[in-house]
C-alpha cells in the first residue's frame, strides 16, 4: 500500500497572463502506516499537492500511483481511490449541509452505494471513533460549536473508513483544548486504526510530537524530507523559507553555545526535559 | 471548473488601456456603442472592428479571452438572426416550410449580428481591463450628479462593488466546497435531471451558509470602522483624469466623427 507521485507539475491559470507554478517537479511515496508531516509556509503549494493524492486535481504533467496503478488510467476508479484516500479540508465544518449531525456523517458511505445498515453501522463507528456520543446524533450541525463542527466533518471522511487520511491544518482556528483533542484522535487514529496519516500544519510543535517523517515544502519543490530530527537540525534553513523548528531545538541550540554538552537533535518537549535534567544532575554530582 | 466566466473578470497585465480613468473606459464603450448604432454600410462596420480590434491589441489582453465572453449570448444571436432573416419582406432566396428567407433579411441580420458581436466585445474589453472597484468607482463619480435629485448613488455603487467583490469569493467558495463533496465520493457528474438537481444540495447549503457569514462579518466590519453612507465620505484614491485620458478622449472623438461621416458617404 502506497503513494507514489512522480515529476508532479501543477500550474494554475495556464491561459491567464501570470500563470502560478503551484509544485514543480514533486517526486515522493507515502508508505503504509505511516504519520507523515507537511510544512511549508502559505503559497508553497502544500494544499495543491494534496489534492493530487486522491485524483481531486490533475497533474499538468507526471504520474500519481496507488499501489502501483497509474490512477489517470481509464479504467482506474477515482470513486475507489477517493473513498480510500480521505482528505480533510481546511476549515471541513464549511461542507456540512445535513440537517442532522448523523445524517451529516451518512453522506460519504451513502455515495459508496452501501445498505441502509452498513451505512449505519459506519457513521456510528466513525462519530465515536471522534468522541461524539448519541446525544449529538440528532442535533443540527450548525448549533454545535466550532470544535464539534469540526469533528463531525472530519467523522464524514472516517466514516468512508479510508486507508490513508490527509488532513489539511485540522487544528486552524480552535482553542488549545479542541487542538489537543483533535490532534490526540488523529494520534489514536493512527496507532489503533492503523490509518496512514498526512498532516498538513504551520505549528512546528505539533508535528514533532505526532510525526515520523517530515515533508517541507518550499515554492512548489520538495526542500526537505527526512525525520523530524533531521529536518529539525536545519533550523536556520527553515528560518529562510518563513518556517522555524520547535522552541525546544531554540533552547537546547542556545544551551549548547552556552558551553553545555547537550544533544541538540531534540525536537520534542518531552526529550528536552529528560536531556536538561540528566545534565543538571550530572552538575550537582560535580 | 467554473472558470469560464468572462463577463466581470479582470484581465491583470499591464497595458495603456488599463491605466485609463474608469471614466474613460465607461465614455469609451458608451462612444463606441453610439458609434456602432450611427454608422451605416459596410465601410462603418470595417472601421468599427478596425478601431476594436487595435483597442484589443493595445489592451494585450488575448483575443480568445474576450471570444470566449461570446459564448453567453450565442443563443440570444441565433435567435434574433433567425427573426430577422425570416421576418424581413424582400426578395425571396429560399423557403424552408412557410418561413421565408429573404435577401434584406440576410443583410439586416448579419449587421445586426456584428453589431451585437462588436457591443459585447468592446464591453469586455472595458471589464477585463478595469478593476471592479474601479468600475465602481468611475459610476458613481460619472453619476454623481443623480444625487441632485436625490439619487443614492454611492449606495447603490457601493452595493455593485461588493456584489462584485462577492463573485470571485463565491466561486472559489464553490470550488472548495464541490472538491470537499467530491473528497466524500459525491458525484456530480453521472445521473438525469433530478439526481443532478439533488446532488446541488450538499454544495448550495454551505454556500448559502458561508454568504450569509461572509455578508455578516462585512457588515460587521464596515460598522467597527465608522462605514455610514456617502455623506462626506472621502477618497483614498480620488479620481483624476491624466494627460493618457484627453488623449483617449480625443481619439473617441475624431472616431466618432468618423463613423458618424461615414453616414453620409
Amino acid at each position: 500500500m502506497s503513494i507514489k507521485l512522480e515529476h508532479i507539475n501543477y500550474i494554475y491559470g495556464n491561459d491567464t497572463a501570470n500563470p502560478v507554478h503551484a509544485t514543480n517537479d514533486v517526486s515522493l511515496e507515502i508508505k503504509d502506516g505511516e504519520f507523515v508531516g507537511l510544512m511549508g509556509h502559505t503559497g508553497s503549494g502544500k494544499s495543491t499537492l494534496i489534492q493530487h493524492f486522491n485524483g481531486l486535481i490533475r497533474p499538468t504533467s507526471g504520474n500519481i500511483y496507488y499501489n502501483g496503478k497509474n490512477i489517470s488510467d481509464e479504467d482506474f476508479s477515482m470513486k475507489q481511490l477517493r473513498q480510500k484516500v480521505g482528505l480533510v479540508f481546511q476549515y471541513p465544518e464549511h461542507q456540512l449541509f445535513e440537517v442532522t449531525v448523523f445524517d451529516d456523517v451518512c453522506f460519504g458511505p451513502k455515495n459508496l452505494g452501501l445498505s441502509k445498515e452498513e451505512i449505519k453501522e459506519k457513521a456510528k463507528q466513525a462519530l465515536a471513533l471522534v468522541g461524539l456520543d448519541e446525544s449529538y446524533y440528532e442535533r443540527s450541525p450548525f448549533e454545535l460549536s466550532g470544535g464539534q463542527k469540526r469533528r463531525v466533518a472530519i467523522a464524514g471522511v472516517l466514516a468512508m473508513e479510508p486507508e490513508i487520511l490527509i488532513l489539511d491544518e485540522p487544528t486552524a482556528g480552535l482553542d488549545p483544548k479542541g487542538r489537543d483533542d483533535i490532534l490526540s484522535m488523529i494520534s489514536h487514529l493512527h496507532k489503533e486504526k492503523k490509518i496512514t496519516i498526512i498532516l498538513v500544519s504551520h505549528s512546528m510543535e505539533d508535528i514533532a510530537n505526532y510525526a515520523q517523517r517530515i515533508i517541507v515544502m518550499d515554492k512548489g519543490q520538495v526542500k526537505f524530507d527526512g525525520t523530524p530530527k533531521e529536518v529539525f537540525s536545519h533550523y536556520k534553513e527553515l528560518e529562510q523559507i518563513g518556517l522555524a523548528a520547535p522552541q525546544v531545538t531554540y533552547i537546547v541550540n542556545q544551551l549548547k553555545e552556552h558551553g553545555w554538552d547537550i544533544n541538540t537533535h531534540i525536537t520534542t518537549l518531552e526529550e528536552a526535559k529528560k536531556e536538561i535534567l540528566k545534565l543538571w544532575k550530572q552538575r550537582k554530582h560535580i | 471548473m467554473i472558470r469560464d466566466i468572462t463577463i466581470g473578470q479582470y484581465y491583470a497585465t499591464d497595458s495603456p488601456i488599463h491605466k485609463l480613468d474608469p471614466r474613460t473606459k465607461l465614455a469609451g464603450t458608451m462612444i463606441y456603442i453610439i458609434s456602432l448604432f450611427s454608422t451605416k454600410g459596410i465601410l462603418g462596420y470595417i472601421l468599427g472592428a478596425i478601431f476594436l480590434l487595435s483597442i484589443i491589441k493595445i489592451s494585450k489582453v488575448p483575443l480568445s479571452f474576450i471570444v470566449r465572453g461570446l459564448k453567453a449570448i450565442v443563443i440570444l444571436l441565433l435567435i434574433s438572426v433567425s427573426f430577422n432573416i425570416f421576418l424581413t419582406p424582400g426578395e425571396v432566396i429560399f423557403q424552408i416550410w412557410k418561413l421565408k428567407a429573404t435577401k434584406e433579411g440576410i443583410i439586416v441580420a448579419a449587421y445586426m449580428a456584428t453589431r451585437l458581436i462588436f457591443l459585447i466585445m468592446g464591453s469586455s474589453v472595458m471589464t477585463l481591463t478595469t478593476t471592479p472597484n474601479d468600475l465602481t468607482d468611475g459610476l458613481e463619480k460619472a453619476l454623481g450628479f443623480l444625487k441632485k435629485i436625490k439619487v443614492p448613488v454611492h449606495e447603490i455603487a457601493m452595493m455593485m462593488s461588493i456584489a462584485l467583490r462577492f463573485i470571485p469569493i463565491l466561486i472559489e467558495e464553490t470550488d472548495k466546497i464541490m472538491k470537499a463533496q467530491m473528497a466524500r465520493g459525491a458525484d456530480f457528474e453521472t445521473g438525469g435531471v433530478i439526481k443532478k438537481a439533488k446532488s446541488m444540495i450538499p454544495i448550495l447549503v454551505p454556500l448559502f451558509v458561508s454568504a450569509f457569514r461572509r455578508a455578516t462579518d462585512l457588515a460587521m466590519a464596515m460598522e467597527a470602522r465608522c462605514y455610514r453612507g456617502g455623506e462626506g465620505r472621502t477618497k483614498m484614491k480620488p479620481l483624476v483624469y491624466k494627460k493618457c485620458d484627453g488623449i483617449a478622449y480625443s481619439i473617441l472623438f475624431i472616431y466618432l466623427l468618423c463613423m458618424i461621416g461615414l453616414r453620409f458617404i
